[in-house]
C-alpha cells in the first residue's frame, strides 16, 4: 500500500452531505474484477450529461459543466472538501479506488461512514474529520480564494492553510502506523498467527458446532 | 459494574487479541462472498502467496450480476460478457482455493444474505462478515454481522480475523402493539425517518422490546438489513425461542446432542438487565405508519397519509438544499400527497424484502386482483431458489402471474440493477429494496421504499395507498 505522511494539494469543495457510494461510483463499473482504472468513472452521474458505462469512451462524453471537477479552477485537485456523512451506503471499496486513482490522497469532512472510511486507510487514501464549523470555514475559504491548497500532515496529525491557520485531527494509532508506513496489515496480523490458532484451539472446545470440520 | 450488552458478550467471545495500540483482532467465524468485491481479493492472495486461513469457514454465491431470465443456458447465458466474467471469475476462485460455492444452476443459490440464514450457515453467537454493506441482517440471530470492504475480504481470507476498534452501543427499543398490515420495513424506515441515516454511524445497534419480540425472524432479518442504512456496520437482536425455531434443522445448523448444547449457549445471547447503553431511542410501535421514502436518501421517509415535504419549512440550509436537490431528482413538488404519486413500475425482491414471508404477504394482498393497467412493469424476484420453490409449492407464482406481475430467478436484480433489471430515466417504482439513492435501480430512476405488502396495494391501484386501511377492509 502507498505511505501517506504529508501532502500538500489543491482543494475541491463538495458541497452536499450524505453522498454515497453508489454516488462516487455507479454499479456498472463493480463489474470489473480489478483495482484500477476507475477514476475517469468517479462521479460518473454528476460529472457527466449521459449514462456512463464500462468501456465507453469518456473522453466524447458531454460533461456536466456545473460540477465541481470539471471546473477550470479545480483541476488537478488532490484534496477532497465534503459535508457530512460522507461515503454512506454501500461497502463497494470501488470508491475509494475511484478517488484514488482520480488522484486525490485525503478527503475532509465532518463525519464519515464507517465502513468507507475503514475502506480508505487500505488504499493510501487519508479521510479525515475536522469540526462542522472548521469544515464550514474551509468551505468559505475555497470558494472565495482560487487556487486554494491546503496541507495535511499525518505524522502530526493537522491540516495547515495558507494563511497559517492549524487544524488538528484525530486518527486512530493503528490506522495512522500502517498508513505512515504504508503496511500491509494481513501481514502484520499474521505475526499474531500463534495468538489466532490458540483462539481456535480454545473455541473449539467452547462452541465445537462453529467448526464442523473439526 | 454494571452488565454487558450482546454486542459487548459477542464481541468479547471473538476477542482474539488487544494489541498495545489500542486496535483488536477479531474472529470471524462466517465469511459470506459472492461475485462483486472478491475477485480483487482473491487476486491479492495469490499475489501475495497466501491460502485461505481457514476453508469452511466461508461460503460463496453469485446474486449481483446474475439475469433474473432465461438461466437455462446457466453462466453462458449471461449476455453482458464483463458481468459474465465477473461471475466466472468468482466460480474459478471457488474451485481454486476449494470454497463452496452456490453457482447459478444450484438450486440453494440466491442473495447471499438470504441463503446465509436459509442454510444455517448463519448462526446465533456467530461474528458474520461479507464484502456487502447488508451482511448486518445476518445480526438478527444474535449474531455481530456487518459489511466489510475487498481489502478486509482479503484479510478475512488470510488470517480469519479483522482488525477493529469496537464500535459504541446503540439500544433501539420499541414497545407496544404494532397496527395490522405494519411489517419490520415500516418499522425500520420509521427508525431510519427519526434517527437519520447518520445516527447510527460508530454504534452497534440492539432492537428491543415487545414489538420486536412480536416481530417473525424474517421481519427481524429486514430490520437489521437496514441497519446500515442508519448508519450503523450492524445491527441484532437477542435470542428467543423463535431464533431457536428458525435455526432448527437448516441443512448447516448443529444436529443431535451438539445441537442441544449449541442451544444451551444461544440462550445467553441478550443483553443483560444492567447493561448500559451509550444511546437509547424510544419507539412507540402503535404510533407507525406505513411508510414511503419520498427522496434519495432512506431518512427522506414518511407516513403514507402524509405529503411531500417542503423544503421552505426546512430551517439548515444544507438540509433544506439537500431536500431542494432530492425533489428535483425525483421530480416531486413539495406538499403532493404521497398516495399521488404516479408509479410507472414495481419491484418486489432484495435482500431486504425476498424472503417467503414477504412474497406471502404481497400475494395476500395481490390475490384475485390485477394490477393496474397504467403500469410498465410489476416483478418479483424470489431471494433464493429454494425460496422461489417454496412460493411455487404454496402457488404464490400462480397468484403473482394472475395478477399480471413477472415471476423471476432469484438474485439482487433491480435493487442495485447490476444486471439487465433497471429503471428508465424518470420512471417512478415502488421498490422492497434498501436505498432510494439517484441513480440506484438506474439512470434517472426514481424509487420509493416500501414493504412488500405496500408494493403489492400499490401495483392494484398505480400509485400508493393506505395499507392499513386495507387491512381494516379485509379484515
Amino acid at each position: 500500500m502507498k505511505a501517506f505522511t504529508k501532502h500538500t494539494g489543491l482543494v475541491a469543495p463538495l458541497d452536499r452531505s450524505n453522498v454515497d457510494t453508489d454516488m462516487i461510483i455507479p454499479k456498472q463499473f463493480l463489474k470489473s474484477i480489478k483495482r484500477t482504472g476507475f477514476g475517469p468513472n468517479l462521479f460518473d452521474e454528476l460529472r457527466y450529461l449521459d449514462e456512463g458505462q464500462p468501456g465507453k469512451d469518456n473522453s466524447q462524453r458531454p460533461l456536466n459543466p456545473d460540477f465541481i471537477l470539471n471546473q477550470a479552477r479545480y483541476q488537478g485537485a488532490s484534496v477532497l472538501l465534503a459535508r457530512a456523512n460522507f461515503g454512506c451506503g454501500s461497502s463497494r471499496e470501488h470508491a475509494p479506488w475511484a478517488l484514488e486513482d482520480f488522484g486525490f490522497r485525503a478527503i475532509i469532512a465532518p463525519s464519515f461512514a464507517d465502513i468507507f472510511y475503514n475502506n480508505c486507510f487500505k488504499n493510501g487514501l487519508l479521510p479525515l474529520v475536522l469540526k462542522e464549523e472548521e469544515v464550514d470555514e474551509l468551505f468559505r475559504a475555497v470558494e472565495s480564494v482560487e487556487g486554494y491548497a491546503l496541507t495535511v500532515d499525518l505524522e502530526n496529525q493537522t491540516v495547515s492553510t495558507p494563511d497559517g491557520k492549524v487544524y488538528h485531527f484525530e486518527v486512530d494509532e493503528f490506522r495512522r502506523h500502517c498508513l505512515l508506513n504504508g503496511l500491509d496489515d494481513i501481514g502484520v496480523t499474521l505475526e499474531d498467527a500463534d495468538a489466532i490458532s490458540a483462539y481456535e484451539a480454545r473455541r473449539k472446545q467452547e462452541a465445537p458446532w462453529l467448526f464442523p470440520a473439526g | 459494574m454494571s452488565g454487558k450488552t450482546l454486542y459487548d458478550k459477542l464481541w468479547d467471545a471473538h476477542l482474539v487479541k488487544e494489541r498495545a495500540d489500542g486496535s483488536c483482532l477479531i474472529y470471524i467465524d462466517r465469511h459470506m462472498l459472492h461475485e462483486v468485491t472478491s475477485p480483487q481479493a482473491f487476486e491479492g492472495l495469490r499475489l501475495a502467496g497466501r491460502k485461505p486461513w481457514r476453508i469452511d469457514a466461508n461460503l460463496a454465491t453469485v446474486d449481483h450480476n446474475v439475469p433474473t431470465t432465461g438461466r437455462e443456458n446457466g453462466v453462458e447465458g449471461i449476455e453482458d460478457p464483463i458481468s459474465r466474467t465477473q461471475v466466472q471469475t468468482l466460480d474459478a476462485n471457488c474451485n481454486e482455493f476449494g470454497i463452496v460455492e452456490y453457482g447459478m444452476s444450484d438450486q440453494r443459490q440466491g442473495i447471499v444474505h438470504v441463503i446465509g440464514p436459509e442454510q444455517g450457515a448463519t448462526l446465533p453467537g456467530m461474528t458474520v462478515v461479507c464484502g456487502d454493506s447488508h451482511t448486518s441482517t445476518h445480526g438478527a440471530f444474535g449474531a455481530l454481522a456487518h459489511g466489510i470492504g475487498t481489502s478486509e475480504v482479503e484479510h478475512v481470507l488470510a488470517t480469519q480475523c479483522l482488525v477493529q476498534q469496537k464500535s459504541k452501543n446503540m439500544l433501539v427499543q420499541v414497545d407496544g402493539e404494532l397496527k395490522p398490515g405494519i411489517t419490520g420495513k415500516d418499522v425500520m424506515l420509521a427508525i431510519i425517518g427519526k434517527i437519520g441515516t447518520a445516527g447510527g454511524t460508530g454504534y452497534a445497534i440492539e432492537y428491543a422490546g415487545s414489538a420486536i419480540r412480536s416481530l417473525s425472524m424474517e421481519a427481524r432479518m429486514t430490520m437489521c438489513n437496514m441497519s446500515i442504512e442508519a448508519g450503523a456496520r450492524a445491527g441484532m437482536v437477542a435470542v428467543d425461542d423463535k431464533t431457536i425455531d428458525y435455526v432448527k434443522d437448516r441443512p448447516m445448523a448443529p444436529k443431535g446432542e451438539m445441537w442441544e448444547r449449541a442451544v444451551e449457549s444461544w440462550r445467553e445471547l441478550k443483553s443483560d438487565d444492567d447493561a448500559d447503553f451509550d444511546k437509547v431511542v424510544h419507539l412507540d410501535a402503535a404510533d407507525i405508519e406505513p411508510q414511503v421514502s419520498w427522496g434519495t436518501s432512506p431518512e427522506m421517509v414518511t407516513n403514507v397519509g402524509d405529503r411531500v415535504p417542503d423544503p421552505a419549512n426546512e430551517s439548515d440550509p444544507i438540509k433544506r438544499e439537500g431536500m431542494e436537490r432530492a425533489l428535483k431528482y425525483m421530480g416531486l413538488e413539495p406538499n403532493t400527497p404521497m398516495t399521488g404519486i404516479k408509479l410507472d413500475r414495481i419491484f418486489i425482491g432484495s435482500c431486504t424484502n425476498a424472503r417467503i414471508e414477504d412474497l406471502r404477504e404481497a400475494a395476500s394482498i395481490l390475490k384475485g386482483q390485477t394490477i393496474a393497467s397504467s403500469l410498465k412493469q410489476a416483478m418479483v424476484v424470489p431471494g433464493s431458489g429454494m425460496v422461489k420453490a417454496q412460493a411455487e409449492r404454496e402457488g404464490l407464482d400462480r397468484i403473482f402471474l394472475d395478477a399480471g406481475f413477472e415471476w423471476r430467478e432469484p438474485g439482487c436484480s433491480m435493487c442495485l440493477g447490476m444486471n439487465p433489471d433497471q429503471l428508465g430515466e424518470g420512471e417512478h417504482c415502488a421498490s422492497t429494496s434498501n436505498r432510494n439513492f439517484e441513480g440506484r435501480q438506474g439512470f434517472g430512476g426514481r424509487t420509493h421504499l416500501v414493504s412488500p405488502a405496500m408494493a403489492a396495494a400499490a401495483a392494484i391501484h398505480g400509485h400508493f395507498v393506505d395499507i392499513s386501511d386495507y387491512y381494516d377492509r379485509a379484515g
